[in-house]
């Protein structure tokens, strides 16, 4: 057996990534300026299960050991200067995704069902075997972060809806009305968030070889030669 | 992974350096990206903002206005409609040095006149609020957005905005630079406050395509009633296609302008353009 180096993530899409963390937050970060303004009783997200209030969207120390309060000007001045750079991020990473071919390995296919189940039942402790993989990703990751750039992609077009809903207001229409547009807007930032706990926890589950696959584009692998050397020392 | 041959020590060899090299550009985008964010928060202030932030309100207005035509706002049933939150009633209601409310004594409404300048007359006009019943009634209802993210829908009655200047001949000749306007609450000052520390009054500045927007209205009635005091009332400026914080209350004077007119808003850090 030898070790070798084997590319995986492509530079620009390495760069991207790591870009989209820090605006990314930026964007939550200012966007809960935002919303602290209109987070009255009647106006705050709930999530109801009957007649109970499971989560409030959010309660005062929430927004008092984050500092959230009684900037809405600033919010609204970083966040509508900070979603060009997301926009222009989010650019460059799904056209140069899509025109390298890396889309290939990251779109669901007919394999992708089964292998998001043994994910999950693997992470559940309920499956010994790790789940297939399939090409660079497996299953579960496949729908992840095809799901994200989808998210995304919700993000501009529920966020154009909010920030012109008269002149694009066939966008805003089409999700709703503007208070719909709102919510879904919000509710991807929460989708985020969760994405953001899940990606964590799996990059550290699959420990450091993979991660640094994210650092510098290559993965060690270890492979058994087709056509073994003389004087390799089998192991 | 454990090395078996001088290959393998090679591949790990350059993973190594890989990996330092990325930790190294990563550590000096780090620094760069802290550096960045003092250097934004700690420029000069352009009107309650670092000015990078107001060059960016700037840069996102030349979008609005290349996005911007007359298109209407959505019109709503007038079942839809309910009274909006009294948000603001800054420009009546103000503050004293002592930090106590006082409310201005405005004029009142049978003696209410909308008082236009422009810099090309030598006199102002004067123009008193019977004068709008010789203009076309309008009732629209329309969603009123506030930037702090709540919105209403509201029938608004009045006259179109467009019409007004029209009619009474204040509009400035096509070609004239005079492409702004300034729009101000009453003079009228707060009682028990020196007149060097009067609060000041409300503004909402705009631009002239939006204040001839066939939606922008001159007030006086609300959901089906005569406009109340806290809304605006005699006269107040409504326009879907800016945030409320534009829509002045108890409209009282007209300033055309060649160069932009600051507001009320914009001097707190909002957005001078403000449109939807």
């Amino acid at each position: 057996m030898s070790v070798t180096l084997k590319a995986k993530h492509p530079r620009l899409v390495r760069y991207t990534h790591w870009m989209n963390g820090p605006v990314l937050l930026i964007m939550i970060w200012s966007g809960l300026l935002i919303y602290w303004a209109s987070d009255t009783e009647a106006d705050s997200y709930k999530i109801r299960l009957g007649g109970w209030v499971l989560i409030q969207f959010f309660p005062e120390w929430f927004y008092e050991t984050l500092g959230l309060g009684s900037q809405l000007a600033k919010g609204m001045a970083w966040h509508f200067f900070f979603m060009w750079f997301f926009l222009i991020n989010g650019i460059l990473y799904t056209s140069y995704t899509f025109l390298s071919g890396e889309w290939r390995d990251l779109i669901p296919n007919r394999r992708t069902p089964r292998q998001a189940l043994q994910t999950v039942l693997h992470d559940l402790k309920i499956r010994k075997a790790p789940p297939e993989q399939d090409g660079k990703f497996n299953g579960a990751q496949r729908l992840a972060y095809t799901g994200v750039i989808g998210m995304g992609i919700g993000s501009i077009v529920t966020g154009l809806a909010i920030w012109k809903p008269v002149q694009l207001g066939w966008i805003t229409w089409l999700l709703g009305g503007y208070q719909w547009a709102r919510a879904e807007h919000f509710a991807l930032m929460i989708g985020y968030v969760l994405f953001f706990v899940i990606h964590i926890s799996q990059v550290i589950r699959a420990g450091w070889n993979n991660f640094r696959a994210m650092v510098t584009g290559y993965e060690l692998v270890s492979t058994i030669p087709s056509h073994p050397t003389a004087g390799e020392v089998k192991s | 992974m454990t090395p078996n041959s001088p290959m393998d020590e090679e591949a790990i060899r350059r993973m190594t350096r890989m990996t330092r090299r990325g930790f190294a550009i990563g550590g000096v985008a780090a620094v760069t990206g802290f550096a960045g964010w003092s250097w934004l928060n700690s420029r000069e202030s352009a009107e309650g903002l670092p000015w990078p932030f107001r060059r960016a309100h700037e840069a996102n207005e030349a979008v609005g206005r290349g996005l911007y035509t007359e298109r209407l706002a959505q019109e709503h049933a007038p079942s839809a409609a309910a009274e909006p939150r009294v948000n603001g009633l800054i420009g009546w209601r103000d503050t004293g040095e002592d930090g106590e409310y006082r409310f201005r004594p405005h004029p009142a409404a049978a003696e209410w006149v909308l008082t236009v300048t422009r810099p090309d007359w030598t006199a102002l006009r004067q123009i008193p609020l019977a004068a709008l019943t010789a203009l076309p009634r309008v009732e629209s209802v329309t969603e009123l957005k506030c930037v702090e993210g709540w919105s209403q829908i509201v029938q608004w009655g009045g006259v179109r905005f467009a019409d007004f200047l029209r009619t009474f001949d204040l509009l400035p000749p096509e070609g004239s630079p005079l492409k702004y306007l300034q729009l101000l609450s009453p003079a009228s000052p707060l009682p028990g406050v020196n007149s060097d520390s009067q609060p000041p009054r409300y503004t909402s500045a705009l631009d002239l395509p939006s204040a001839l927007h066939p939606q922008t209205l001159l007030c006086d009635s609300m959901n089906g009633e005569p406009l109340t005091k806290a809304h605006g009332a005699p006269i107040r400026l409504v326009l879907p296609i800016k945030y409320g914080i534009k829509n002045i209350k108890w409209l009282s004077e007209i300033r055309f302008s060649a160069n932009k007119p600051t507001d009320y808003w914009t001097q707190r850090g909002y957005d001078w353009y403000a449109g939807l």
